[in-house]
């Protein structure tokens, strides 16, 4: 059964082509990776399918309803990280996943102890009532997970989730999507690190100039092309992904 | 669009608010109290009445409007701008259930209500000081609402359309300042040229200054055009800010 099901998926920003006639399909369960450089049209391959922008032309199915008709009931079961910090900063920490949870109609008897639990989840118990500027790097994009973990998702969309992290919070943030992982959350995800990739997903399309040039596991395609996943990249798309 | 969801926005501005309110509520509080006491008492000394009514008297019910006006104009200018731009929070907010239609809703809904609760403030205030003639003010709060929404309406017409934050300042310079010294508050517009009446007429903001001090003194049916003026607008206008937020936000 899909999740996500995309076919001929195209975006044209003005005379720009971000997209060019992809098809897809992520299982329940499984981790699927967009993996390219910037520009290759990850980011707006995601925005699709949490509804924010329409397809140009094409079709996206999401837990089989089309996006451009049930956006709505479609983003109340997807829990969206995005790449860049949109925390809102006239709120707490706590507040900012109790306001969230109102948004999916959680009501707060039922917000308040599970944003108590995802802050725990995520390391942040001590800094509840802190405000979002005291935060540091790290500390933002972990809540930034636990905001969209407020509405218990069944899939979890997750934009570039370390970028920008040093080593030690990248790692704590790949704890935390192994253990979500391992309790069957389906996951998307962007990525430009090929160890994040290799670590996480299940399987990966290699994206380059708004085009999914193959998608295979990792370990498959490290076998079918040889070498590590930076190797077949190179091959795929003839240039370097830390460009 | 649907109320329930663009409920929640409006909750969202109501907590922030909330939590801000000492800070913000004196600067849309102490400014509109300066102007009655400057204006009032200052000039007041001089120009003694107007119509037969003590100069701030007469004022006093135009202070009410123009308190709305500011009110609503700044959250729907400044704010929704820096919500949108800055904070990003209408990209957190887009990726949950509530969609650009419930969005806007909010915002323009929120404004609104901080037109009536301004508003309602300077009733508070103008009565504890004896310049309301009768209690049918009180009927003037609705008003507030639909002219908060219209003020609400237009601001967030510009908000859409701005290159930049910068740009507001012809929005204030340009529209709001002229609109709030032609609007009938400070003197009546009768003595100056008819075609300043006739502009007059096209503001919000003389047709809530009509209202609220026709309502003050105690003949609501001296505003019945002003009324309809106002609801009719606050529906037309209606349209244009989710049409070009949409076209501003949607790629």
């Amino acid at each position: 059964m899909y999740v996500v099901t995309a076919r001929g998926l195209t975006k044209d920003y003005g005379p720009l082509r971000a997209l060019d006639h992809i098809d897809f399909d992520i299982a329940k369960g499984e981790c699927f990776g967009f993996l390219g450089p910037n520009g290759a049209g990850k980011t707006t391959a995601m925005g699709i399918i949490y509804c924010f922008m329409p397809p140009g032309s094409g079709t996206v199915e999401v837990f089989g309803m089309s996006v451009t008709e049930c956006p709505s009931r479609i983003k109340s079961r997807i829990g969206v990280m995005p790449q860049e910090d949109n925390l809102d900063p006239d709120l707490s920490v706590i507040e900012n996943l109790t306001v969230y949870a109102r948004y999916f109609d959680v009501p707060a008897r039922k917000s308040l102890p599970a944003a108590w639990e995802l802050l725990e989840f995520v390391e942040l118990k001590e800094k509840a009532k802190a405000r979002i500027k005291d935060l540091s790097g790290g500390m933002k994009r972990r809540l930034l997970l636990a905001r969209a973990l407020i509405n218990d998702p069944e899939l979890l969309i997750l934009d570039e989730p370390t970028v920008g992290l040093d080593p030690h919070s990248r790692h704590s943030v790949w704890e935390k999507l192994e253990y979500l992982k391992s309790r069957g959350t389906t996951f998307l995800l962007t990525t430009h690190y090929m160890e994040e990739a290799e670590k996480i997903c299940d399987r990966v399309a290699i994206m380059d100039s708004g085009k999914i040039i193959t998608t295979d596991s990792p370990s498959g395609l490290m076998s079918t092309y040889g070498g590590t996943l930076e190797d077949v990249y190179l091959r795929l798309t003839g240039r370097s992904l830390a460009a | 669009m649907q109320l329930k969801r663009a409920f929640r926005v409006w909750q969202r501005h109501f907590k922030v608010y909330t939590k801000l309110y000492r800070s913000s509520i004196a600067l849309n509080f102490v400014e509109p109290v300066l102007y009655l006491a400057a204006l009032g008492l200052g000039l007041g000394a001089y120009v003694r009445e107007i119509n037969g009514i003590p100069y701030i008297d007469f004022i006093a019910p135009g202070i009410i409007a123009s308190s709305a006006m500011f009110a609503a104009t700044y959250e729907c200018t400044y704010g929704t701008y820096v919500r949108m731009e800055y904070q990003k929070t209408f990209d957190a907010i887009l990726a949950t259930p509530v969609n650009l239609g419930d969005l806007v809703a909010g915002e323009l809904i929120w404004g609104a209500s901080k037109s009536m609760f301004y508003g309602l403030i300077i009733i508070i205030v103008i009565s504890a000081f004896g310049l309301v003639a009768s209690p049918l003010i009180i009927l003037a709060i609705p008003m507030l609402f639909a002219s908060g929404l219209i003020f609400a309406e237009i601001s967030m017409i510009f908000a859409a359309v701005v290159p930049g934050i910068d740009s507001f300042n012809y929005f204030y310079t340009l529209f709001m300042t002229p609109m709030f010294l032609f609007s009938g508050i400070f003197f009546p517009l009768d003595g100056l040229p008819p075609l300043v009446s006739k502009l007059a007429f096209f503001t919000p903001l003389y047709h809530l200054v009509n209202i609220c001090r026709s309502f003050s003194a105690g003949k609501p049916s001296a505003a019945i055009q002003d009324v309809v003026w106002v609801l009719a607008v606050a529906l037309i206008l209606a349209p244009y800010p989710f049409r070009l937020m949409r076209r501003r936000l949607i790629k």
